[in-house]
């Protein structure tokens, strides 16, 4: 027995759609249905421009009765995060800054999307500026955890997380600085895959911190994660950081590459702080591929204990320049009560950014200043190197290292609110993968007691995802996590 | 006491590229405000730079006309402050590790008069880099708009070394900048364009001190006549302080070139604490030596080994080479034509380019590559005259129909009957008979040794000739007759 429609994945949807099953159109009206059934309780959407979507999908069948198909992406409905260009459509990062800001121009990650058939439908909630655990850093309010509506469903791409766990889409994309797509990833029940710096272009991606940013997709399987990775990744002449490589066929790999693997368990990722439950599950997981023959040997990533450090000062430091343009000048919040044009400045950012997008812009603007930037920022840089050099020594051991992707499972919307320094702990496992520039997923592994979804993190080798995806689909083989759905 | 001035100058030179230094839309001067623009130069959310090649390739070769060393690694730092006209509010520039480092610039100072060559000086430079330009703000009654046309323009700074002491130094400092940049095709620095632009950091301090004095950055300094004239009143502001007991302060003082006079902008305390840190969208570029040597071969002679060259081989005056140098492309102009026209006429081309060619081209505002007469037609212009075919007031009027027209010579003096010798070798005989024989004083002098007296005997002739005569053989003719006589 199949699931409903909106919870089936782009390999069976476009299967069906190839059969004549299904039309992308009757495909984007059912996702259009379930939208506004759920997005009432979930808010994971912050636009939603149906009439465009139509079109998209209507143009889909065309091509496909044309016989000229995109692929196994055409005529599926995609969201993306709202921090990623789509030109014609609004653009606001979660921000009061954006709240009007309008997009004449596509990121290269939606070109190549538009490119494979795809039907964007929806700029997707997020923290403000995606700077946060929790999505409650939006301008626009909260998202909810179609788990438990009490919940958050983490962040900052929380809403990404969400509308594809409540049915909204059937893949979306998020982008990932320091776990932001792993995290909310795990507390949905779904597979996010944070690539290799460097694998996918970022022109588009509104920076946060570039050295750290990258965009990756959110899927119900591994095979679907494959899919979208396929489509958007590879070299791109407008962005100097991406990085020129041969992208292999992700989903046929699936197939190819096969274990058994030796996967290595960092002994810092597993101490005070780690959810019993979740500490539990992951253990079932290690002994899950044990049990398959790969071989578990405990490393040490002895530089664990200074990555939030490490990363909140070069994260806040780039995002402080970052911001710098919404300044009130060509575009965004411009405040009505400038009186000359440092007013212009300080009152329409102000009243544009929100609390947490302040406190980083002041913190990275401190660790930048002269005086501070040598005992900060430039310490900080050779502590990423070393932390970056952990990960490669573990892998002259092993291919994967495998950890929790959240030490907790999804919290109460509030809970963390008033304590900036716990919601940063929410990243502890997913911040090293990002200063060292690794491709990481969080897959499902089983559930809390109370129903919440638990996630493990597989962290692979720079520009080897195919592996990765490899050795997290023989997981998701051989469990059923993925066909269960949130009650909604 | 007495007191001498340190000036060093911070000199701004845009690079002529097509596009802008870190995106495909097009640079240039003079169109419609806002319409040089894109996604990335206007800085919209999630937009991000790539380095245009062809900008670095010219401040390299920049630094390769100028002695720099050129750096191994090229890397990117963003400068931050916030202004309207800079979209991003940072600017992406270079901070620790400059493209170009050292090198030295060849000045002339003014010579003791206008055709003597002046004496020359090496100054060094400390730092050549890249940036980008930002917009322009034009302030209106109550608002002020944004042309973002500028920003992102391939900026490059050259920092001199504080090793110039008078305003005339910095004057000749910035005209030999400007000549070499035009010579390496890297910019055509228009001061009125903003091409180029200057800054200048001026102190004062006791003869024999080694020690600097309190430094006044000079700012608006836009054109090079401002820069001499701002210099010169920015030393004499300074000494007049220190005569009076004041102290100076470091501060940045704006000058007004139209009224003469200076006032503060801002004092050290209100300095930037601009935030440097590398751009982490922007890859460190490496230049190898391969590269280096592409761009070395494209490096032009650089103007003042030009200049030596030229004196030397064409024995031509330095005024006229201080004429024909700044401009290469005249100068190359000048070569070509002496080489054409032969041995010991390269002073007349450089005569006929100077004052004929430049008179005419100035009547008519046109470039020298809008010119019609060829190389080839100006040497053969002056191999005519030389030749005695045409008289120097028919070779003026070729001149101007060549001008015109960009006919060859011959075809011009063959349809306006301008050559100078009569077809009739006997008409010519009877004329001088005539002249002789109406002038028996001039006669009896000539016969008693006074050779000047032949020329008595020539205006008859020229007269009655219509002034078309060849003077070379009036004067044979006349010989042979005065000596029958």
């Amino acid at each position: 027995m199949s699931a409903p429609l909106h919870f089936q994945t782009i390999a069976e949807l476009s299967a069906r759609i190839a059969a004549g099953q299904i039309s992308a159109l009757e495909l984007t009206q059912a996702m259009i249905a379930r939208t506004k059934a759920v997005e009432p309780r979930v808010h994971a959407f912050n636009s939603f421009d149906e009439a465009d979507a139509l079109v998209q999908a209507a143009a889909s069948d065309a091509r496909r009765s044309a016989g000229q198909s995109a692929g196994a992406l055409d005529g599926i409905p995609v969201g993306l995060k709202d921090v990623i260009a789509v030109a014609g459509q609004p653009l606001t990062a979660s921000s009061k800054m954006l709240a009007n800001f309008v997009s004449p121009y596509d990121a290269t990650v939606t070109q190549k999307l538009k490119g494979a058939g795809a039907v964007l439908h929806g700029r997707l909630n997020c923290d403000e500026f995606a700077m946060g655990s929790s999505t409650e850093n939006s301008a626009f309010g909260p998202t909810s955890n179609p788990w438990d509506l009490t919940r958050t469903p983490g962040g900052s791409s929380g809403g990404s997380a969400a509308a594809l766990s409540a049915g909204a889409a059937v893949a979306t994309l998020g982008s990932d600085t320091g776990g932001s797509i792993r995290q909310p990833a795990a507390l949905c029940g779904l597979v996010g895959l944070k690539p290799t710096y460097g694998l996918i272009s970022r022109y588009g991606l509104i920076a946060y911190a570039s050295s750290l940013d990258q965009i990756g997709p959110f899927a119900r399987t591994v095979e679907d994660a494959a899919i979208m990775l396929g489509a958007i990744a590879g070299h791109d002449l407008r962005d100097s950081t991406s990085f020129k490589t041969e992208i292999p066929d992700y989903r046929a790999e699936l197939k190819t590459r096969r274990g058994p693997w030796k996967l290595g368990i960092p002994k810092e990722y597993f101490g005070a702080g780690l959810d019993p439950e979740v500490g539990a599950a992951v253990e079932k997981a290690i002994a899950f591929y044990s049990s398959q023959g790969c071989e578990i040997r405990e490393v040490s990533l002895p530089h664990t204990q200074y990555c939030l450090d490490t990363y909140y000062i070069i994260a806040t430091a780039e995002a402080s320049s970052n911001l710098a343009r919404y300044d009130g000048i060509r575009y965004g919040h411009r405040t009505s009560a400038a009186k000359d044009l440092l007013d212009v400045y300080q009152k329409s950012r102000a009243e544009g950014f929100g609390d947490e997008v302040k406190r980083r812009i002041i913190l990275g603007t401190y660790v930048l200043s002269s005086g501070y930037y040598d005992a900060y920022y430039l310490r900080a840089q050779k502590v990423r190197t070393l932390i970056r050099q952990d990960f490669l020594n573990a892998y002259r051991e092993v291919d994967a290292l495998i950890t929790p992707t959240s030490p907790i499972p999804a919290f109460k919307l509030g809970e963390k609110s008033a304590d900036p320094l716990a919601m940063y702990l929410c990243d502890i496992y997913t911040i090293g993968v990002n200063l060292a520039g690794l491709p990481a997923l969080s897959l499902p592994c089983g559930f809390t007691q109370n129903g919440l979804p638990i996630g493990l993190q597989l962290i692979g080798q720079p520009f080897r995802e195919a592996d990765l995806l490899a050795t997290a689909h023989a997981y998701e083989q051989a469990h059923g996590w993925n066909t269960q759905f949130p009650l909604l | 006491m007495n007191y001498e001035a340190v000036i060093g100058l911070e000199v701004h030179v845009q690079i002529k590229t097509h596009s802008k230094v870190f995106t495909r839309v097009g640079a240039g001067f003079g169109y419609e405000p806002n319409t040089l623009t894109d996604p990335v130069v206007l800085a919209l959310p999630g937009t991000l730079p790539v380095m245009n090649k062809a900008a670095l390739d010219a401040i390299i070769k920049a630094g390769l006309l100028l002695g720099c060393d050129i750096a191994p690694i090229c890397k990117w730092d963003r400068k931050q402050y916030f202004y309207p006209d800079s979209p991003k509010n940072y600017q992406i520039s270079q901070y620790d590790q400059p493209i170009c480092i050292g090198g030295l610039v060849e000045i002339e100072l003014p010579g003791a008069a206008r055709n003597v060559m002046g004496e020359h000086k090496k100054i060094p430079l400390t730092r050549i880099h890249l940036e980008e330009d930002v917009g322009k703000l034009n302030h209106h009654a109550t608002d002020s708009l944004v042309d973002y046309n500028r920003a992102g323009t391939p900026l490059m700074e050259i920092v001199s070394e504080p090793a110039m002491h008078t305003a005339e130094e910095a004057f000749a400092y910035l005209t030999s900048i400007r000549n070499t940049m035009i010579y390496g095709g890297i910019s055509d620095c228009d001061m009125e364009k903003g091409q180029l632009r200057c800054d200048a950091n001026i102190s004062i301090r006791p003869i024999g001190e080694t020690k600097l004095g309190t430094k006044v950055e000079l700012k608006n300094l836009n054109s090079i006549s401002y820069v001499r004239d701002g210099i010169a009143h920015e030393i004499k502001r300074q000494l007049a302080v220190v005569a009076a007991g004041g102290k100076l302060i470091q501060e940045t003082r704006d000058y007004d070139g139209v009224a003469g006079t200076s006032q503060s902008l801002r004092s050290k305390e209100m300095a930037h604490d601009y935030r440097y840190f590398p751009d982490p969208d922007l890859m460190p570029v490496h230049v190898d030596e391969a590269w280096k040597a592409e761009l070395l071969r494209t490096c032009p002679e650089l103007p003042f080994d030009k200049q030596r060259r030229l004196i030397a081989d064409y024995q031509i005056p330095y005024t006229i080479t201080s004429v024909l140098i700044p401009d290469r492309e005249l100068s190359d102009f000048f070569e070509a034509t002496a080489q054409l026209a032969g041995t010991g006429r390269a002073q007349a081309v450089g005569n006929w380019i100077a004052n004929d060619l430049l008179r005419e081209l100035g009547a008519a505002k046109l470039p020298l590559s809008a010119s019609k007469i060829s190389p080839t037609n100006l040497a053969t212009l002056i191999q005519l005259i030389d030749a005695g075919t045409l008289l120097n007031a028919a070779a003026k009027e070729v001149f101007a129909t060549m001008f015109a027209t960009g006919d060859a010579p011959a075809a011009i003096v063959a349809r306006l009957g301008l050559a100078a010798a009569p077809t009739d070798a006997g008409e010519l005989e009877s004329w001088c008979r005539d002249s002789i024989a109406a002038n028996p004083k001039a006669l009896a002098e000539f016969k008693s040794g006074k050779d000047s007296a032949i020329n008595a005997f020539k205006g008859p002739i020229m007269k009655a000739a219509k002034g078309k005569a060849n003077p070379k053989l009036v004067d044979e003719t006349l010989r042979r007759l005065l000596a029958e006589a």
